[in-house]
């Protein structure tokens, strides 16, 4: 059965015609092109699909596309205009927390919401925040302080701006 | 330590300049295989083998081919019109393709479903109509070897039983001589499950047929993408595939660790599907085919470890069973069909050691995937690293002070092992000493004394590894036949920016930027103005992959090595334009000098413009250079890990406190980097050694076919590593340096096993197989009171 959506991605509207089973991921990827999001598993384990939806962090590979009608959604192509990083892109990138790159935009799109809800965690708060990601290359250390650098830098742009 | 010779600005060796291939994986804009989307592609699913064992006795293409969307269904018997339903392994064994009347093991293969989308491909996969006729599957090894134990490979001419085959290296006799007359001998069954690579992106292949210009492109997750070219050619030339018209192209990898270097069957039909039909073909496997296919270790090894009563060690034998599935499909190196397992004696000075490992068949998966390890370097690191703890224990010695008595002295190097190596360099004592400062060893020794007295569980643990990486030479070395060397290829422009071509191929390693920074280092050429490019078989030299720590030792080898042949010419030129001899003409890092003039000078760059602008007479134009290079041995990385933890008596439960990694890999090209691989490796240390095994029921079923149930360590289960560094330069390396990435792999799991086990020996615990788990620990705590 088809249904008509419309949501916006990354400050875009769009509009289509899709299965009522077709995952979001999928709609992201296939339908929109858009292939920063990434599949890594098929249970919800490893986050390499996650983007924002309505300001908070989801699994895209267990969302239906019909679920996102009306939402507001942000991937990885949407988080920092053009050319320009996110102080998460930036810690990442400064602190040496990828290798491969495959888990790291869905790791990045949930340290956006893991900041925008505690933006001076602890070290054992930014690992369990993020402990719904698997890399499997990294082995973290440089991840906790990519996110660490970015709050940083997020809790100095915030005061700037007051 | 390595002192730098450039400028931060350069960004030669030792420099930890950021990674130049970020920005695309940071912005989502990284090209994966599964990001491949060609005109008219059609996309593949398997359709796997419920039974661990059984016959096919129908397969009904209907029910699949009425579904919407689907197009074709490819079986075995398809497959052998035109002979392709068998492919050939790289140890000389066979593999099924598909199968034409038996599948050996769950989740095999059975056959393809080619729809117009993923989603009526995997409806048509359901829809299909398959029946078996089950039959008893062998699982445990041990039992494949009963004289009544049923023929698995009856298919192989003169195979009588399910042995693949025997290995043996040393001397049986003295060492056997050793054992019977040493003051003390300790003896352990050491068991390694099957375990998985697991990188977050699974394999996939885009298989794209030309039926006009016969060209075949193949965008595939392959660590070895030259290597796989010539095997598609071999495998498939008789279908009127020729090399020339092959091209495949590996782009951006989500993690390799060894799990991409074999051939999959998917591959092949998906090959043969886009070369029967003339479109593209995309096939993306998902995560539990991932995991149930293709393994690492599965070595059960019967170790016997003697020495003096004062604890010199005296002599070594292991006598190993290697679980193969159904087929040998290991990706080793044609001679050496245990890989490098005779690196098990360890970093001990001592004479006798004999190593025997007799392979055979079990209805599971094939693999032998060398995860992440130098092909079975884990394997016997945690042979000799266990038993040398036992040891310790059995002469209530310090086991670090064992170690230190046993050690391969620094001036003993080169060292010949008693399997055969020649270990090039390295100071474990030193090595060993910085681990011991860095973790507070004698603090926690008084700390543990103490807690023992309170009846708590804590426990310390070492392992001082040797690994052995970076393979060449090519007269020992082989895939298929085809030598071990790598290649690096360097074009400098006019303008002196740079073009250098690999026959490697990143998975995350950050070939990009260390690449750049060797030539950088040689040249002088900064290395953000040079571009890194592998993977790619039309445009890339010849070379044999990325997968053994072999990219530093033979392509980082073959980038310095071509580089310094551009200097040689630069030297001419320089000789020409400042008119002087060649011999008056001085090179310090990115110029040419006039000996005892050094105002009168031309950098790099003038050089290079000149060598297309100004040429002098009778010279070659241009600035470009290749090199194959073969290594004259290999490299041996070491390091002394220490890990402390404390295991809770009332539920199992293990904290890992403190884990501290000294490695020695020589001189370091990036020390971000290499600390980064080292943190990388470390987790996949404590995934085997606490978390993670393939386990199977009685049946052959997979019982932890998810990551719901396969224990992947998030941030939570991987601790907070400590790294630091001794650097013992290779002697036969042109750098200087030796491979990295595996050796925390190779070396962690032995060290928290030894640690975990040393908190549990006043319970009398004198051994416990990995994965150490809160149930294993709880129940052997439970055996013991």
């Amino acid at each position: 059965m088809k249904h008509e959506i419309t949501l916006k991605i990354n400050g875009q509207s769009v509009s289509a015609e899709v299965d009522s089973r077709l995952l979001l991921v999928h709609f992201i990827r296939e339908h929109l092109s858009m292939t920063g999001t990434h599949i890594g598993c098929d249970t919800s384990n490893c986050g390499a699909c996650t983007v924002l939806l309505d300001g908070k962090s989801i699994k895209s590979c267990t969302y239906l596309a019909v679920r996102a009608d009306g939402a507001e959604i942000t991937t990885i192509e949407g988080l920092a205009a053009e050319g320009t990083n996110h102080p998460i892109q930036q810690g990442f990138h400064d602190q040496h927390g990828l290798h491969c790159g495959f888990c790291t935009p869905g790791m990045i799109m949930r340290s956006v919401e893991l900041l925008k809800n505690n933006p001076n965690p602890t070290e054992e708060e930014i690992r369990w925040g993020i402990s719904g990601n698997l890399c499997r290359c990294t082995g973290y250390n440089n991840i906790v302080k990519a996110i660490q650098q970015a709050a940083g830098e997020m809790q100095k742009e915030k005061q700037t701006a007051v | 330590m390595f002192k730098c010779k450039t400028s931060a600005e350069v960004g030669g060796m030792g420099h930890s300049v950021k990674r130049k291939e970020d920005a695309r994986f940071l912005h989502g804009k990284g090209k994966y295989v599964d990001d491949v989307k060609l005109p008219g592609m059609l996309h593949m699913v398997m359709v796997r083998s419920p039974y661990a064992y059984a016959k096919i006795t129908n397969i009904n293409k209907d029910s699949a081919l009425a579904v919407p969307g689907v197009l074709a269904v490819i079986t075995g018997q398809d497959l052998a019109q035109y002979n392709l339903h068998w492919m050939p392994t790289l140890l000389s064994d066979t593999q099924m393709v598909l199968p034409t009347d038996t599948v050996m093991h769950q989740n095999q293969e059975v056959c393809a479903i080619i729809a117009t989308d993923r989603y009526a491909a995997a409806d048509g996969a359901d829809a299909i109509e398959i029946e078996y006729e089950p039959m008893a599957a062998i699982v445990d090894p041990f039992k494949s070897l009963d004289k009544d134990a049923p023929l698995l490979r009856p298919d192989k001419e003169g195979q009588k039983d399910n042995h693949i085959y025997h290995w043996e290296r040393g001397n049986r006799e003295k060492t056997d001589a050793a054992i019977a007359k040493a003051d003390v001998v300790v003896s352990e069954r050491i068991y390694l499950p099957r375990i998985h690579v697991a990188s977050i992106e699974t394999c996939g292949c885009v298989a794209s047929y030309d039926k006009d210009t016969q060209k075949l492109l193949v965008y595939l997750t392959t660590q070895a993408p030259h290597a796989i070219r010539t095997v598609v050619a071999l495998v498939a030339g008789h279908v009127g595939l020729s090399e020339e018209k092959i091209r495949i192209i590996s782009p951006d990898i989500g993690g390799g660790f060894g799990g991409k270097v074999p051939v999959y069957p998917a591959y092949v039909v998906a090959i043969a599907a886009t070369f029967l039909i003339g479109k593209p073909v995309k096939w993306i496997e998902d995560r539990s085919e991932n995991l149930t296919n293709g393994f690492a270790r599965d070595y059960h090894m019967d170790c016997t470890l003697a020495a003096s009563k004062d604890g010199k060690i005296q002599a070594f034998k292991v006598k190993t069973l290697a679980d193969h599935g159904y087929t040998d499909s290991s990706a080793n190196p044609s001679k050496y069909p245990t890989g490098m397992f005779s690196i098990c004696t360890g970093s001990y000075d001592y004479a006798d050691a004999f190593a025997e490992l007799d392979a055979v068949y079990t209805n599971k998966a094939p693999g032998g995937v060398a995860y992440r390890c130098s092909f079975r370097v884990t394997e016997a690191v945690h042979a000799i690293e266990r038993m040398v703890d036992k040891l310790a224990h059995k002469l209530n010695m310090d086991p670090a002070m064992l170690r230190l008595q046993n050690f391969i002295k620094k001036e003993q190097f080169p060292y010949a092992s008693p399997l055969g190596w020649s270990y090039d360099s390295g100071d474990y004592e030193a090595t060993l000493k910085k681990a011991m400062e860095m973790v507070g060893y004698d603090d926690f020794k008084k700390e543990q004394a103490e807690k023992r007295k309170q009846g708590k569980l804590m426990g310390i643990g070492i392992s001082t590894f040797t690994e052995v990486v970076g393979a060449g030479p090519s007269k020992d070395f082989d895939i298929l036949g085809i030598a071990m060397f790598d290649s690096a290829e360097i074009r400098v422009h006019p303008t002196g920016k740079a073009l250098a071509r690999f026959g490697t191929k990143s998975q995350g390693q950050g070939h990009e930027t260390t690449y750049a920074q060797i030539l950088a280092e040689e040249l002088g050429i900064p290395y953000s103005d040079i571009e890194i490019e592998e993977g790619d078989t039309d445009t890339a030299p010849y070379g044999l992959g990325t997968y053994a720590s072999r990219s530093t030792p033979t392509a980082g080898a073959a980038a310095a090595i071509a580089a310094r042949k551009l200097r040689d010419k630069g030297k001419k030129i320089a000789a020409y334009l400042l008119e002087v001899s060649e011999e008056d003409i001085e090179w310090e890092v990115g110029k040419y000098f006039v000996k005892g003039a050094p105002e009168k000078s031309k950098t790099i760059q003038d050089v290079v413009f000149a060598a297309y602008t100004n040429i002098p007479p009778g010279m070659e134009p241009g600035f470009e250079a290749t090199h194959y290079y073969d290594p004259p041995n290999l490299t041996f990385p070491n390091g002394a890990y220490i890990c402390v933890v404390e295991v809770d008596k009332e539920t199992g439960s293990i904290d890992v406190r403190r884990f501290v990694a000294i490695d020695d890999c020589g001189n370091v090209i990036n020390p971000m980097i290499v600390e980064g691989q080292v943190h990388g490796g470390l987790t996949q240390g404590i995934a085997p050694a606490m978390y993670e095994a393939i386990e199977y029921d009685d049946e052959g079923n997979v019982l932890n076919g998810t990551l719901m149930d396969y224990l992947v360590p998030t941030a939570v289960e991987s601790p907070h590593w400590e790294t630091g560094h001794t650097v013992t330069p290779s002697p036969h390396h042109p750098l200087g340096a030796k491979g990295v990435a595996e050796s925390p792999t190779v070396g962690a799991p032995p060290a928290i096993a030894n640690a975990i086990i040393d908190a549990l020996s006043p319970l009398g615990i004198e051994h416990l197989d990995i994965p150490i788990t809160p149930a294993k620990v709880w129940e052997a705590i439970q055996a013991h009171s």
